[in-house]
């Protein structure tokens, strides 16, 4: 994300931002739903069910979860973005301890894209 | 006598973003070239190429006429006044949408082939049946759209649909371009709509009044008025067309002066 002078001028001056990147910004979110044919509903139903899978072997943050689509050189991908919780020394939560894991990073998808 | 007779659907998805007039003056350009050029007026429902091209009074028979064996392609063809190298075939009446297949729209086109260099098919808007009978018929598409929310999202469906009907190349016009406002950083930029589209740029259009004036008198801006942004810019997607390596047109340096100065200090970027 690239910043201009006019967008620290605004800042400085609590103007709105100029309204291209906004226009950028919503194009991009409705155009990665259109190109995925996907209902919002269905959105949901993946989400849940993700969320479950992955509650299965580690303790996540349910109320923080999210997944989207986010695209890009009309690549289109689904993003996972799933807080997991750690325990007081630091490792990850898991949820009926097997064989404990390595410190590992804490998201499940390495797209570190935030809008 | 053509075998390499190049047929480009020029669509948009959204309604008046400046398809026919795109039609129109790349027609006109690209005959002024020497290039034997048809344009096809697949907007059967609300057609409007005749009016651009001035030739609303000269029809006698319709591409309607032509499918149904009534009239001979010559008979139906108008040719342009001044440009005798372009020629139109009139969209036939509207109730031919219920019966018209993608084959008629082959048809058609396969007979132009036969005698044109080029034939532009000036396509409906929208993505229902009007366009996909277009669709059928061509080789090559151009997207016309304007750095508008809406505009872009309607072009991106339409890419959708040509990328799975083998449609290629696709290239982008990028049309009322308006520099002062791209400079502000309340338009989208070139950059932005040829990203988030994913496709090469066959060029981009100022916003020009002189549109306007040239659709009221049913002349094509590139016919006369060629000094005008607008009709510099359809001449140079022409040439592009043509391969000629013409180099795009910078928005910022079209606006001079010391407020363009001023805006192209706004836009440096810190980060």
């Amino acid at each position: 994300m690239e910043i201009t002078l006019r967008d620290i001028i605004n800042k400085l001056l609590r103007r709105q931002p100029a309204s291209a990147s906004t226009a950028r910004e919503r194009l991009q979110l409705v155009l990665a739903h259109d190109r995925s044919d996907l209902s919002t509903e269905l959105l949901d139903q993946m989400r849940r069910e993700i969320l479950e899978v992955v509650a299965k072997y580690v303790e996540i943050d349910v109320e923080e979860g999210a997944v989207s689509l986010e695209t890009e050189d009309r690549m289109t991908a689904l993003v996972a973005n799933l807080p997991i919780k750690r325990t007081m020394n630091g490792q990850i939560k898991l949820k009926e301890p097997k064989n404990k894991l390595e410190e590992n990073p804490q998201e499940a998808e390495g797209t570190d894209q935030n809008s | 006598m053509e075998t390499d007779t190049r047929v480009i659907l020029i669509c948009s998805g959204k309604g008046g973003v400046g398809k026919t007039t795109l039609t129109a003056n790349l027609g006109i350009s690209l005959a002024r070239q020497g290039l034997t050029t048809a344009v096809l007026d697949a907007d059967f429902g609300l057609r409007n190429l005749d009016l651009l091209l001035g030739l609303e009074n000269r029809i006698v028979y319709t591409a309607q006429e032509v499918l149904e064996e009534e009239c001979r392609l010559d008979q139906a063809l108008v040719k342009h006044k001044q440009e005798s190298n372009l020629s139109l075939l009139p969209a036939g009446n509207p109730r031919m949408l219920d019966w018209l297949k993608p084959d008629d729209m082959k048809r058609i086109v396969d007979m132009l082939k036969k005698q044109f260099n080029y034939v532009l098919i000036d396509c409906p808007a929208g993505v229902e049946d009007g366009f996909k009978n277009a669709m059928a018929a061509s080789k090559e598409a151009i997207i016309v759209t304007n750095p508008e929310v809406s505009a872009v999202r309607d072009a991106d469906r339409v890419i959708g649909l040509l990328n799975t009907n083998a449609i290629k190349p696709v290239q982008l016009v990028l049309n009322r371009v308006r520099p002062k406002m791209m400079a502000n950083q309340e338009m989208l930029s070139i950059n932005d709509v040829t990203d988030i589209l994913a496709l090469p740029l066959l060029g981009l259009v100022l916003e020009d009044e002189q549109v306007i004036v040239s659709t009221n008198r049913g002349e094509p801006l590139t016919l006369n008025s060629v000094n005008s942004p607008a009709a510099k810019c359809y001449l140079n997607i022409a040439k592009r067309l043509q391969g000629e390596d013409i180099p795009l047109i910078d928005p910022a340096e079209e606006s001079t002066g010391l407020g363009a100065k001023f805006r192209r200090l706004m836009q440096t970027k810190i980060f």
